[in-house]
């Protein structure tokens, strides 16, 4: 009976969205320039699917694989495409989805009129239906040839196979694996007073602002907007964004945001020697991320909190697995075993903030051991954005790690010999100091206080400023002022899918960075000022030259964007 | 002309497609294979076939090169699983990636470099594509998967890489593999019906609407977003030709046999027993796809460049041993880097006795294909990049001759992939790029 409920509570929400977007025109569309195209990632897949359809809408099969560049899944989708397995994927889901949107149980709610005959095509109701839906999908209204081409692929497979239905699946399906769907496109035209530049058209705008505040497509009072013109004014694009803003959707754009920053798709595949870290599973890797998750939403959402103080939080959130990992005895109504619990660190623990969390110093591991180097990279490039250059060839490594050296138990011992050889020490120098302060954690997250028998020393130096254990780099890391200016980089990047450029990086960090601080380094503060800002919307115009041949030009032009 | 055309099949079944399944009862069309079963009757060979199989981290210098070059008559240590197989393989050795003063990025400039031909300038991307799709372009257009890539340590990532660095996604489940080839779009080539599936033409009309209305598109996009466009385009045009083929009865391939979904799949690690026995279950299951004409390009990745196999209860993952473990002064090397590339190489042999063991009348699979053994480093403990191991396994129907060892004094690696794609019919002089460019085909492994 409840799941019977919830299908109806889940299956009139998406009628809702179809069946009042009926009302829009199917306008013919004539955009003036293609200046961008990202792939969906897996996750914004799931979510328009979720919320097109519904949730009872299974999605089988599997994605082709995001791919990270300049350390944002978002820069890698400008440059992806879909492949052939990558196809035959996308086919068979879109296939499945299109089959269960029209079957006997969800047509009723999904499909806004019945056919004439079922067995016959029936135009007027798959235009209706097709209509409705591919604004949605393509995220905005088809163009008149678009609709008359889903219509005719619905009447030929209706006709073929005597199923309005299946007609109706097909052009689904086609919709569902065009590139209209998977590649976000966004158009552009000349903006009226900066010939370097073009303007984003209404639709287009409304899409990044979606996909940045909620990591989806836009709802119908956005493409409304759009249709309207009111996100070409200042006051009309801030509507918009004060209204999704205050939306409880916002939840899942930050967690996008953070889980692409943080690298959390590094999780698939991610894998701990079960010899030694018997207790360490992918439901412990799910939960990790999870746990920072809930942290983040928690302090930057609901508490209005600020941003360095994600590195320094005693406020965690754990299950009794993660409890079980961290020595930390966790106790849930008996009724809901793997529950949340909200969870504050005693002053005097070792932890304190993400960066003492699983998902961090776990993520940032060997299968079989920690490592201060990979940890002290990530922190300088994930958390601070700091380029730490690539080691060079022709190096010797030898005596450096092996842990069987009497001489050398702790990896603080190891890396001191390392860096001792002048080759290696301009770099690790600046990673594993800091990498080091992280070792009480083990490379599943776990606390110990001794590697081999010897005690570890945490203590170090980040910038200049001295440190002595974890929850000292974590206030180093808070203090740090590349912080703050990291994860406004980090967020436009995120916003545009693409690097800023040098000019961009300066008046970014000049305007938002100065909001941020002024906020508070309040995130939703800074999710505004850029949502609103022109810079986001601004595309620069590319520059073709007749005299460098198109395929340099071409690599050029990957190189920038 | 294949069957299918010279019958006009297609066109006849598009025909008979207006309504409910029909049953085309089909004569088994023995009298089209020779009666060996190794060629077709009008004396057309059974193609060419192309895989490449990759592993990281290279090999010792001084312990995988034999000592004599000409006639393959001795291996060194690391390649002593090799040796039932010498006849089958040739081993180049000496040859080297030119860096012309560009970053050596460890693992992964050698990678790209022996792939595409080209070292990227520092902080560029080479935006070339790798051999093998150079490859599955030329000879991969008929078959129901231009090409398979699998990883054996689950890594999604692989080294096969079209124009525009858009990387085909390895498989890295075998379970998964088996369906996708052997599943229900799988149309055996020897069944005695061949029953059409109208819904299939359906989902052709689905394919070709997806096509047209990219033609807007395409009018109106930028220099780069127009490969990935394309790149896009083409892979739909592929699913459109598996839909093609499913419609056709299939010409009959005798070694063609549908293995069984394979079971005892190890969730994917780069733990080496759990490596090998997906490595195991992989190179059978693409053995049977080869034989059974889905695909006539595959690339198989033992490791990632930056190899992470790992010994069970280990703390120490294969890289991290080629630079921290020190050179037994006793052994003259390092035993448990040793003991990781033993496992590389008994892997290999497997590769080469799954291939071998199929049968194709009195030859076998392995006689047709042409694998190109790669890594991307040559001394991994300093990865360098100067002596990187490469290997050519099969014959690939007589176009290569195997049994040598090419010995080289720091020759471009190119001249490897150079021959690689001129055995395979690319019709190429020349390859790759600044020192690295060369026209030398390496004429002594051509036949």
């Amino acid at each position: 009976m409840a799941k019977t409920l919830a299908l109806v509570t889940v299956v009139s929400l998406a009628a809702c969205i179809l069946g009042s977007s009926q009302a829009a025109e199917t306008t013919g569309l004539a955009p003036q320039r293609l200046v961008g195209m990202r792939r969906i990632t897996q996750d914004q897949y799931r979510q328009i699917i979720a919320d097109v359809f519904g949730k009872t809408i299974k999605l089988g099969g599997r994605f082709e694989p995001d791919q990270r560049d300049a350390g944002l899944l978002a820069v890698g989708a400008s440059q992806v495409s879909v492949t052939a397995s990558g196809f035959e994927q996308y086919d068979d889901m879109a296939r499945s989805i299109a089959a269960q949107v029209v079957d006997e149980q969800h047509r009723p709610v999904m499909i806004p009129c019945a056919p004439a005959s079922a067995q016959r095509p029936d135009d007027a109701c798959a235009g209706k239906f097709l209509s409705s839906v591919g604004r949605v999908l393509y995220r905005r209204p088809l163009t008149q040839r678009e609709l008359a081409d889903e219509v005719k692929i619905a009447s030929d497979v209706s006709s073929r196979l005597h199923d309005f239905y299946a007609g109706l699946g097909s052009a689904l399906t086609g919709m569902l694996e065009s590139a209209q769907f998977l590649f976000r496109q966004e158009t552009a035209r000349p903006a009226a007073a900066d010939a370097a530049h073009l303007q984003l058209d209404g639709y287009s705008k409304a899409s990044r602002l979606s996909f940045l505040l909620w990591n989806s497509a836009p709802d119908l009072p956005l493409l409304e907007a759009a249709e309207h013109g009111e996100l070409d004014s200042s006051d009309g694009l801030a509507r918009q964004a004060d209204r999704m803003l205050a939306s409880p959707r916002l939840e899942a754009g930050v967690r996008a945001f953070f889980s692409d920053m943080l690298g959390f798709s590094t999780f698939e595949g991610l894998a701990k020697d079960p010899v030694l870290y018997p207790k360490f599973s992918a439901r412990i890797a799910a939960d990790a991320q999870e746990q920072t998750l809930r942290t983040i939403v928690d302090l930057l959402l609901h508490q209005h909190g600020d941003y360095r103080d994600l590195f320094t939080t005693r406020t965690t959130f754990l299950t009794p697995l993660l409890g079980a990992l961290y020595k930390i005895p966790v106790t849930t109504p008996d009724d809901l075993p793997d529950a949340w619990v909200r969870y504050e660190y005693p002053e005097n623990a070792e932890q304190a903030g993400i960066i003492s969390e699983a998902s961090f110093v776990a993520l940032h591991s060997q299968p079989g051991r920690s490592s201060p180097t990979v940890r002290g990279k990530a922190l300088r490039e994930v958390l601070l954005c700091q380029k730490v250059p690539d080691p060079p060839g022709n190096v010797n490594f030898a005596l450096v790690q092996d842990t069987n050296n009497p001489d050398f138990k702790t990896a603080r011992q190891r890396l001191t010999a390392h860096r001792s050889a002048p080759t290696c020490a301009g770099c690790h120098k600046i990673m594993d100091p800091i990498g080091l302060a992280l070792e009480n954690f083990d490379t599943t997250g776990a606390f110990r206080a001794m590697e081999n028998g010897a005690p570890i020393d945490p203590s170090g130096e980040i910038d200049g400023i001295k440190f002595s254990d974890a929850k000292g780099l974590g206030k180093a890391i808070h203090d740090n002022p590349a912080t703050t200016g990291c994860v406004v980089n980090r967020l436009f990047t995120y916003a545009t899918g693409r690097t800023a450029t040098k000019e961009e990086i300066g008046s970014m960090q000049r305007d938002f960075g100065q909001a941020f601080a002024k906020s508070g380094y309040d995130m939703k503060a800074l999710l505004r000022s850029i949502a609103t800002s022109n810079e986001f919307y601004r595309v620069a115009k590319p520059e073709i030259r007749a005299d460098i041949p198109a395929a340099s030009q071409l690599a050029q032009e990957g190189e920038r964007r | 002309m294949n069957l299918a055309a010279r019958l006009g099949r297609r066109r006849v079944l598009r025909g008979m497609l207006g309504g409910a399944a029909v049953t085309v009862g089909m004569p088994f069309l023995d009298c089209f294979l020779d009666t060996n079963g190794t060629a077709l009757a009008d004396g057309t060979q059974l193609p060419t076939i192309f895989a490449t199989w990759f592993f990281g981290c290279g090999l010792n210098p001084g312990r995988w090169e034999p000592k004599t070059a000409g006639k393959l008559v001795d291996l060194g240590p690391e390649l002593e699983p090799l040796r039932p197989y010498m006849s089958k393989v040739n081993v180049l050795s000496g040859f080297k990636v030119h860096l012309d003063g560009k970053p050596a990025l460890p693992h992964i400039t050698g990678r790209i470099a022996v792939s595409t031909g080209v070292v990227p300038a520092a902080g560029q991307k080479t935006a070339l594509p790798s051999v093998d799709t150079i490859i599955a372009d030329q000879i991969g257009n008929k078959t129901r998967f231009r090409s398979i890539e699998v990883s054996c340590i689950g890594s999604r990532n692989s080294e096969s890489v079209r124009a525009g660095n858009i990387m085909n996604p390895s498989e890295v489940s075998p379970a998964a593999l088996y369906t996708r080839i052997f599943g229900p779009d799988f149309r055996d080539p020897n069944a005695a019906d061949f029953v059409p599936d109208p819904k299939v033409m359906a989902r052709q009309s689905v394919l070709s609407g997806v096509k047209d209305q990219l033609t807007d598109l395409q009018q109106m996009i930028g220099a780069a977003d127009k490969v990935r466009l394309e790149e896009y385009l083409t892979s739909v045009r592929q699913l459109e030709q598996q839909l093609d083929l499913e419609l056709q009865k299939p010409e009959p391939l005798k070694a063609c046999s549908i293995p069984q979904k394979p079971t005892g799949e190890l969730t994917p690690s780069a733990e080496v027993d759990t490596m090998h026995t997906n490595h195991k279950l992989f190179v059978q299951l693409i053995a049977n796809a080869l034989a059974c004409g889905q695909t006539r390009v595959a690339n198989i990745a033992l490791t990632e460049g930056l190899s992470t196999l790992r010994r069970s209860g280990n703390a120490v993952i294969h890289h991290t041993h080629t630079h921290e473990e020190p050179v037994d002064p006793k052994l003259g090397y390092q035993p448990n880097v040793a003991w990781f590339v033993g496992n590389v190489m008994t892997a290999m042999a497997e590769m080469i006795a799954t291939f071998d063991g199929l049968k194709e009348g009195d030859r076998s699979l392995l006689d047709r294909m042409l694998v190109w053994v790669s890594t991307e480093t040559g001394y991994a403990k300093v990865h360098s990049t100067d002596n990187i191991p490469a290997l050519t396994v099969g014959g690939a129907n007589g176009r290569v001759r195997t049994g040598q060892h090419i010995q080289t004094a720091g020759d471009p690696i190119t001249r490897v992939g150079l021959t690689v794609q001129q055995a395979m019919g690319v019709p190429v002089n020349s390859w790759g790029g600044d020192s690295m460019s060369t026209s030398r085909t390496i004429t002594e492994i051509l036949a």
